[in-house]
């Protein structure tokens, strides 16, 4: 399906027909081992070599609940603005296949773990939507079958491994409001380090409840599930394709049929599934092996309040603390490590109105740029320290230019020679931030870069560089005032970078 | 064959073997010859050359100081119970080539006090019958009468210790499994409060009734032997909290004067006459030991056949579903499609299985669930409720273990009704989880239909209140003595 076939026709069908869209989303829960036993959740290890008889249902074998793992399935609850059910019943859901070794899934049916919760949206015209969060529960995940030409291998290291489902009401209007809900959920999960929310490695897993009706109608349209969204790139594509088939059947007068499809991204298309496939009497009944779950509402109050700020409330606080533009507060948080990093590094500047929109510019421009060269995630936490390098340096570099002592293009430069370190942050910062300071200036003092801030010696360099640009002079003079940047640029490159800009911009308009 | 209590007790084997004056390899050794020679079909297998090993190695423990409290005793295990390196068939052919990786908590912890498992026994398939005649290895028989079956489903263990090839053995009870053959058979069984003991390694029947059970000669040990492997366990999320504390020691000395209860309801039609008298001869004895009798109704009691039914098949039939070739034991050879390997893998269950798993999957089923599990649900609390209101007024109830004696083999194995409403006074226990003994007391009349085979009457007791169950049962067992 070609995209613009894809946007133009829904842009029509859209006039006349209104999608109803709710999606069911599975997430890996980040805890070290299994929900029941304690076999490592460790992704890409060698087939079966993260088993044991219990995640295996071997004969005589007894669950038992790993308590991280409802600890992070609250935190997530809360982060959801769910209510937390003080008891939660864990049930069997029964259906026959080989990667699901006792025949059955240990999941949550009708007491699941949180109910009545929102997330809330920002849509591309920056219009705000909740969305309503039906249910959260836990469950274990099954093995994977690997279907080969010469049959069917299962590998059980995936079997057991905690999931959250969260289910969201129907609130969902449009493919792109589906996406929208989907990467605020990623988001606010990581953020939370709930999950790692790692699509490609099966932590993050989307079905779609889909229907349509007639603008303007209430009455709900006969839906579909479409199964097996994984992946962003998929989710508007496959609910785009649902839309326009069941649209069309409906505008043709034929019935939406009541089935699961699967999504084929190669095909680009939503096939029904075979009925071997479909949906089962699943025969839900309480797990007997598991007492009910008792959260009692100390430990819920004790998780809300380590709760960490929601991505939104941060950029909210970032914008009134820091004085940023919603822009750069939305890049900020748009991981915790990157928003933790820069808070570090303001808090070593001191002074947020003063230096918060540089700081971020910072973490935004060279730090982000820095990380993504060196294939390291911007933190302050990383397993080495913070990454790609202490706030303290960048702080002292921030401070350095601020003081005149060196210009941004020197620090610019200065700034990527600094190898990613193993320090800690946080026990000693003030001393940190002393000794990249005095490290920096030590650097500058040997190479000689220090900003010439000197009026003779600049207005020196400023009459050199006219003398040899006549044309571009009279050419200023006769009004093309936008080559003053042609002129700074030539100053910094005979001072090497170290002519103080704004000198050398005010001299220059004054000379010129 | 010599049946009952003419060989040592657990008691003296571990006394003797602890002190130094045996080794325990002897006894060990003298179970093994017992049960290789056996004629009853109690053992499915036996551990020879491990087992004698294992004696050995407590020969070396008890040598170097360790105080064992079952130093060298010898012990048949149901074999639906996990012991590492052997195989755990739980009598059916789907898991006859399953060889166990690990221990049941029960195992170890019996290991751990010096006990020795020589072997494992027959039972009705994954448990599930009440003769042992659903074993796919064929019956157990009675020691007194081989014309008759042991019960079950712990025929095997029943049979194994009644018949002096063991002193105790372990069984499983999801409804009375234990405690019938124990009674069919003229030995001591216990059913513990649920939770008592670990269900780690016992192979899943009906998960919310389920309990490991011990089978003896004496009240002591059987009480010695759940000592021994109760108390909570990590693995398993319903064990009860912490231990039971002393459950063997000092029985003689308890005083029976205490409140017994009498309910109406287990003493109606079918109730074989000699079994009636038999429970009122006991009820005298205690009487006359200071005892208050007092007469009470369990309303709910005649429902619970029918709710155990509902319960127990449906948990099965969930439990029973990984039975399907993939990872372990049998898989049926020549299906070249999943479906037709799981059809023809589980095709090789019993037909009482295949009855179980049919019934249970209709009563979870979507439309039915309410009429049947829920209805269940609702009832078996009922019936616990019933418990926890006589508990006010008396410590334990006494009533019969058994509607009759030990049945001849085949008589019901057509009938899955008659043969269901022989566990029509245990499985009440079961469904309000509480703790039950059956002791041997007096023998049924002979006659020409029939020899004066054992005769089992029960007690049952509040959740936890093994302890009080056990000195009643000693009084009991004394009385049937003298």
């Amino acid at each position: 399906m070609s995209e613009t076939k894809t946007i133009g026709g829904m842009r029509e069908v859209l006039e006349r027909w209104e999608p109803v869209i709710g999606l069911e989303v599975h997430v890996q829960l980040a805890t070290a081992s299994k929900i029941f036993c304690g076999c490592a959740t460790r992704y890409g290890a060698p087939p079966n070599s993260q088993v044991c008889p219990v995640c295996l249902g071997y004969p005589g074998t007894l669950p038992v609940l790993n308590a991280r793992a409802v600890e992070l399935a609250v935190v997530a609850a809360l982060a959801l603005g769910c209510e937390v059910q003080p008891t939660s019943v864990f049930a069997r859901k029964h259906y026959f296949y080989p990667d699901l070794p006792k025949g059955y899934q240990i999941s949550q049916y009708d007491r699941p773990l949180a109910t009545a919760g929102r997330l809330e949206i920002v849509l591309d015209d920056g219009g705000r939507k909740a969305i309503g969060i039906t249910r959260l529960h836990l469950e274990e995940d099954a093995g994977k079958s690997l279907h080969g030409p010469d049959g069917t291998r299962v590998d059980f290291n995936r079997c057991g491994t905690p999931l959250i489902e969260i289910v969201s009401e129907p609130d969902l209007a449009s493919p792109r409001e589906a996406y929208l809900y989907l990467s605020t959920l990623k988001r606010n999960l990581q953020y939370l380090d709930v999950s790692d929310c790692n699509m490609e490695e099966g932590s993050l897993r989307c079905d779609a409840n889909v229907s349509v009706r007639p603008r303007g109608t209430g009455e709900l349209g006969t839906k579909t599930e479409v199964k097996n969204v994984n992946s962003f790139r998929y989710v508007e594509d496959a609910l785009t394709f649902e839309i326009l088939r069941q649209a069309e059947a409906l505008g043709a007068g034929r019935p939406v049929v009541h089935e699961t499809l699967l999504w084929d991204s190669v095909r680009g298309e939503a096939r029904p599934m075979r009925s071997k496939e479909m949906s089962h009497d699943y025969r839900y009944f309480p797990e007997p092996d598991l007492e009910p779950l008792a959260v009692p509402a100390t430990m819920v109050e004790e998780i809300r309040a380590r709760l960490p700020e929601t991505p939104a409330a941060r950029a909210e606080r970032l914008v009134k603390e820091y004085g940023l533009p919603e822009y750069d507060a939305g890049v900020l948080t748009s991981t915790r490590g990157m928003a933790d990093y820069f808070e570090a590094v303001a808090e070593c500047l001191g002074d947020p109105k003063t230096f918060g929109k540089v700081a971020a510019n910072w973490v935004m421009g060279d730090v982000l740029k820095l990380a993504n060269e060196r294939k390291l995630e911007v933190t302050v936490g990383g397993p080495d320290g913070p990454s790609p390098l202490h706030p303290a340096d960048v702080a002292a570099h921030i401070k350095a230019v601020a003081e005149g002592k060196i210009s941004r293009n020197v620090a610019k430069d200065l700034i990527i020679e600094i190898p990613s370190g193993h320090m800690r942050y946080g026990e000693h910062a003030p001393r940190v931030l002393i000794q990249a300071m005095e490290s920096l200036a030590h650097k500058i003092e040997e190479r000689e870069l220090v900003q010439v801030s000197d009026e003779a010696a600049l207005e020196a360099e400023i009459e050199a560089v006219l003398a040899v640009h006549p044309d571009e002079v009279a050419a200023y003079r006769g009004g093309k005032e936008g080559l003053i940047g042609f002129f700074v640029g030539q100053v910094m490159r005979r001072t090497k970078g170290k002519a103080n800009p704004q000198l050398v911009n005010e001299i220059l308009r004054r000379r010129l | 064959m010599t049946p009952l209590g003419k060989r040592p007790t657990a008691a003296a084997i571990a006394r003797r073997v602890g002190a130094g004056e045996i080794t325990a390899r002897r006894p060990v050794e003298e179970a093994l010859e017992r049960a290789s020679a056996e004629r009853l079909n109690a053992f499915l297998s036996l551990r020879g050359e491990r087992a004698l090993e294992e004696a050995e190695l407590v020969d070396r423990r008890v040598a170097a100081g360790e105080r064992l409290p079952l130093a060298g005793v010898p012990v048949a295990v149901k074999d639906n119970i996990a012991v590492a390196g052997v195989v755990t068939t739980c009598g059916s052919r789907l898991l006859e080539p399953y060889v166990s990786p690990f221990d049941a908590t029960a195992i170890a912890r019996l290991r751990d006090a010096g006990a020795v498992v020589i072997g494992k026994t027959n039972l009705d398939e994954f448990a599930m019958g009440s003769s042992t005649e659903n074993s796919a290895f064929g019956p157990t028989l009675n020691p007194h009468d081989p014309g008759r079956v042991a019960g079950g489903s712990s025929g095997g263990s029943a049979a194994a210790v009644a018949a002096g090839l063991v002193p105790v053995g372990l069984g499983s009870e999801t409804g009375g499994s234990v405690r019938q053959p124990a009674a069919f058979c003229g030995a001591v069984g216990v059913k513990p409060t649920y939770g008592r003991v670990s269900r780690y390694g016992l192979v899943a029947f009906g998960s919310s009734l389920d309990q490991i059970g011990t089978v003896a000669t004496t009240v002591e040990d059987a009480a010695r032997i759940l000592e021994t492997i109760a108390g909570s366990d990590p693995r398993d999320a319903t064990t009860l909290p912490g231990r039971p504390g002393r459950l063997a020691d000092g029985l003689d000395e308890a005083d029976p004067a205490s409140r017994i209860g009498w309910p109406g309801e287990f003493f109606g039609e079918g109730l074989d006459p000699d079994i009636r008298a038999a429970c009122e001869r006991a009820r005298d004895r205690l009487a006359a030991a200071g005892a208050e009798i007092v007469e009470l109704s369990l309303p709910h009691a005649p429902y619970g056949i029918a709710v155990y039914y509902v319960v127990a098949i449906a948990e099965a039939s969930s439990n029973l579903a990984r039975y399907d070739g993939v990872r372990y034991g049998y898989r049926a050879a020549g299906a070249d499609e999943l479906h037709a390997m799981y059809e023809r893998t589980r095709a090789a269950f019993g037909a009482e299985l295949k009855r179980r798993i049919m019934l249970g999957t209709y009563v979870l089923s979507a439309g039915y669930y309410e009429a049947f599990y829920g209805k269940g649900t609702v009832v078996r609390a009922r019936i616990r409720g019933d418990f926890e209101t006589a508990w006010e007024r008396v410590d334990a109830i006494l009533t019969p273990t058994t509607p009759t004696p030990a049945f001849p083999v085949g008589e019901k194995a057509e009938d899955p009704l008659a043969m269901y409403l022989n566990d029509v006074y245990t499985v009440s226990a079961n469904l309000a989880g509480i703790p039950a003994v059956t002791v041997p007391f007096g023998r049924v009349r002979p006659t020409s239909e029939r020899p004066a085979l054992p005769i089992g009457v029960q007690l049952m007791g509040p959740a936890r209140a093994e302890r009080r169950l056990f000195e009643l049962a000693r009084f009991l067992e004394r009385e049937a003595a003298a």
